[in-house]
């Protein structure tokens, strides 16, 4: 029963991706088959990767591997395959559950929306090309499902089409992205002309193998800087993470897909996955290619979460802390805690998508709004909304002992502390997770406490099918924290392959009282800057933020994003424009004014033999134009102008010459 | 039923046909242009086909053809499409039987 899915491995993509066609089949009005269609095919696929799950639980560092060929060339044989090892089966299971609360979540959320069917199809579609990915044991593989990720986070982020910046926000996520899939497909390029096979693991002569990382020397560090331009587009990492604020402008349910269970995750995962090629030549675990990750990661971490700080908007809030929460990870992994930081990933799954689906409960409660500034004293009205959402708060900011992201930002920190080659990124993510505090406490003062404002007024609790997917992934974030503690670290064993003892008295770490200081320095500093927020002061007008109220300045570079996608738009977009109107001016005038002047050549030699023809004109000449004329007429009536009866002449003519040569032969 | 040449070749024309039947009958030029590229199709068939079955099949010549005209076909829908923008534009239709600007 076990090696039936472990051979079938494909089935588990196959199911959403069946799903997704089906339901794109039926019409518009059929909505109750769609959502019962898109929850069963996830219901199933969760239940395939729960299957595929156990397998690999038999012994430490499982792994199996489906290849096959997909077609052969001359003396080349391209082949692509599916594996399944720890890694992957912790992603399949996360993805399916964390899939199938949103699902739920959304046959509420959208219960409004005149393309309601459509929206599921590509729910699935979406989950179908992350789960793909996941499993590929290809590199080749794993960026044909890379790039379906793209399409569908495209068709959703642009779901409400007719408004304008959801249209816009579409296509700057998938541009932005396409920059960075651009290096990944040039080290894929170059990684296939290196090694000469882009699976992963073939029994001992895949890319990531030790015969394959032997036949990249030198190149490793350039390969592996290529791909990871890939995992900075889709992680949202700097200096491409602009997309992904603007993607907010979809659906809720979208932007918890994308930052929670897939999209955002696949960088990471691919980071994870090729580690190897990262790894090559590690002198203590360090290599140049990941010194850069760190530091993409520290810078990414630190500016989203001040960023974080100044925004207004509910879901930007997030989703500044979703950019930061992934430069962690990638800290985590450049410092060489792969496991830390998958860790981490899965755990942010859970409670990303618990925040994410939140907050939209809180803006179907508000009626469409999302000014965290409008909102306020939520906690009366909508208890259950509150009390997961304070769950998923707490896991975020890394609240120690109850919330799993506690004990994964903690693995984080120790694996960062113990980096050899400095001890900046320490200390600097260090101050990340007293700012992530700071603001997931800002938010929740201002959506939960305090008095009610003008959107809050005529809120309600959502209705249950929102609120049960927010129970189970609330659970899930509490509850996952089992498989974390460094009393029973089985998870970080699971992954690396190291066997695991319990033993409770590993539970207190150093560690746990660093985070808890920061963590409570930060909540503390938020409550106390933000305790009269929202209220009207002798000096201060309601909706002006305490932080504004102090820094002007500051708030004010915070608040536009540190002008990134200003600067954006005057260097790249500029340049871009530039090049644009250059070549307009280019063909305008140079090449137009080539053909001009050739044309003028022949106008002046027109002119000479007009003379002459004039001059040498006879009536003869006149006679012939004449019956020519008469002849013209007549075949300008077989000149209809459709093309279609011209095609079709040429479609008898051509069976009239086969007919002749039948007849002939 | 073992795969021979003409097995290949009734399923070439029968793409032929249909994507001239979609090319002579459509009035919309995306699908006119939809019917050309399978016609496109039906000869890139062909032409793997007689290759496979041919007298003498080294391996890449056929493929290399096919893969050629593919590569022209992708050029060829690009300009395509983009003349149809640009038909659009200019008379704010795409219905060929109106756009009959170059009869006698």
């Amino acid at each position: 029963m076990n090696s039936w899915i472990v051979s079938h491995l494909w089935l588990i993509p196959a199911v959403p991706f069946a799903a997704s066609l089906i339901i794109l089949s039926l019409s518009n009005a059929r909505r109750k088959s769609a959502a019962a269609l898109a929850l069963f095919g996830q219901a199933l696929a969760l239940a395939l990767s729960i299957l595929a799950f156990v397998p690999t639980l038999q012994f430490p560092g499982f792994r199996s591997v489906q290849n096959f060929t997909w077609f052969t060339f001359g003396e080349e044989t391209l082949r692509l395959g599916f594996v399944l090892d720890p890694l992957a089966a912790v992603m399949l299971v996360m993805i399916t559950l964390v899939g199938l609360c949103i699902f739920l979540f959304s046959v509420g959320y959208m219960a409004d929306d005149k393309n309601f069917t459509r929206f599921f199809a590509y729910l699935s579609f979406f989950s179908g090309a992350m789960l793909g990915l996941v499993i590929a044991n290809s590199l080749l593989l794993l960026f044909i499902f890379w790039e379906l990720v793209g399409l569908a986070s495209y068709l959703l982020i642009g779901f409400w089409i007719e408004k304008p910046t959801a249209a816009a926000a579409a296509k700057k996520a998938f541009i932005t992205t396409r920059i960075g899939d651009m290096g990944f497909f040039l080290g894929m390029l170059w990684l296939y002309g290196r090694s000469g096979t882009l699976l992963f693991y073939d029994g001992g002569s895949g890319c990531l193998e030790s015969a394959g990382l032997a036949m990249l020397s030198a190149s490793a560090t350039f390969i592996a800087l290529l791909i990871f331009c890939g995992a900075v587009g889709k992680s949202g990492q700097f200096p491409l993470h602009v997309w992904l604020p603007d993607a907010m402008e979809g659906p809720t349910p979208v932007s918890a897909l994308i930052h929670a269970a897939t999209m955002v995750a696949a960088g990471v995962f691919l980071v994870a996955r090729v580690y190897p090629i990262f790894s090559v030549g590690a002198v203590n675990g360090v290599t140049s290619s990941l010194t850069v990750v760190v530091w993409i990661g520290v810078t990414t971490a630190l500016m989203a979460a001040l960023i974080a700080i100044a925004q207004a908007d509910i879901k930007r809030i997030l989703a500044y802390s979703t950019v930061s929460q992934l430069g962690l990870m990638m800290v985590s992994l450049g410092v060489g805690g792969v496991a830390a930081g998958i860790m981490h990933l899965l755990a942010h799954g859970f409670f990303k998508a618990l925040l994410f689906l939140g907050s939209g409960s809180v803006i179907h409660g508000c009626h469409g709004e999302q000014d965290i500034r409008k909102m306020g004293g939520l906690r009366r009205l909508m208890p259950v909304t509150f009390m997961t959402y304070a769950a998923g708060m707490m896991a975020l900011s890394g609240v120690p002992f109850f919330f799993s992201g506690g004990w994964t930002k903690e693995e984080i920190l120790h694996a960062t502390a113990h980096w050899p080659r400095s001890h900046a990124p320490y200390y600097l993510i260090l101050a990340g997770v007293v700012l992530t505090a700071l603001y997931m406490t800002r938010q929740i003062i201002y959506v939960f406490f305090g008095y009610t404002r003008a959107a809050a007024e005529r809120s309600h609790e959502s209705p249950r099918v929102m609120t049960i997917p927010l129970i189970v992934l609330a659970l899930c974030t509490i509850f996952f924290s089992v498989v974390l503690t460094p009393a029973w670290p089985w998870l970080h064993g699971f992954l690396t392959g190291e066997p695991v003892h319990f033993d409770i008295t590993h539970l207190i770490q150093p560690m746990l009282f660093v985070s808890l200081v920061l963590v409570s320095s930060g909540v503390g500093v938020g409550y106390w800057i933000y305790r009269k927020a929202g209220v009207q002061n002798e000096d201060r007008a309601a909706e002006i933020d305490p932080l504004e109220y102090a820094q002007p300045a500051l708030f004010r570079f915070l608040a536009n994003k540190m002008w990134i996608d200003e600067l954006y738009d005057r260097t790249v977009i500029a340049f871009s424009w530039m090049g644009a109107r250059l070549s307009d001016w280019m063909d305008r005038y140079l090449w137009d004014g080539l053909v001009r002047g050739f044309g003028a050549i022949g106008q002046l030699f027109g002119i000479f033999t007009t003379s002459v023809d004039e001059r040498g004109i006879n009536a003869g000449v006149d006679e012939t134009t004449a019956g020519a004329r008469g002849l013209g007429r007549m075949m300008s009536a077989a000149h209809s102008g459709q093309i279609q009866m011209y095609l079709g002449a040429v479609a008898i003519g051509m069976l009239a010459l086969l007919l002749l040569y039948a007849w002939l032969a | 039923m073992t795969p021979t040449l003409q097995v290949f070749l009734i399923v070439s024309a029968a793409m032929f046909s249909i994507g001239l039947l979609a090319a002579l009958s459509r009035r919309h030029a995306i699908f006119i242009l939809i019917g050309i590229e399978m016609m496109l199709a039906a000869a890139n068939l062909n032409f793997i086909a007689f290759w496979r079955f041919g007298p003498q099949h080294q391996p890449p010549i056929g493929v290399m053809i096919a893969l050629f005209s593919i590569a022209i076909a992708a050029a060829e829908a690009a300009v395509g499409l983009a003349m149809v923008i640009a038909v659009y534009r200019h008379y704010h239709t795409t219905n060929v039987d109106q756009l009959d600007q170059l009869r006698g």
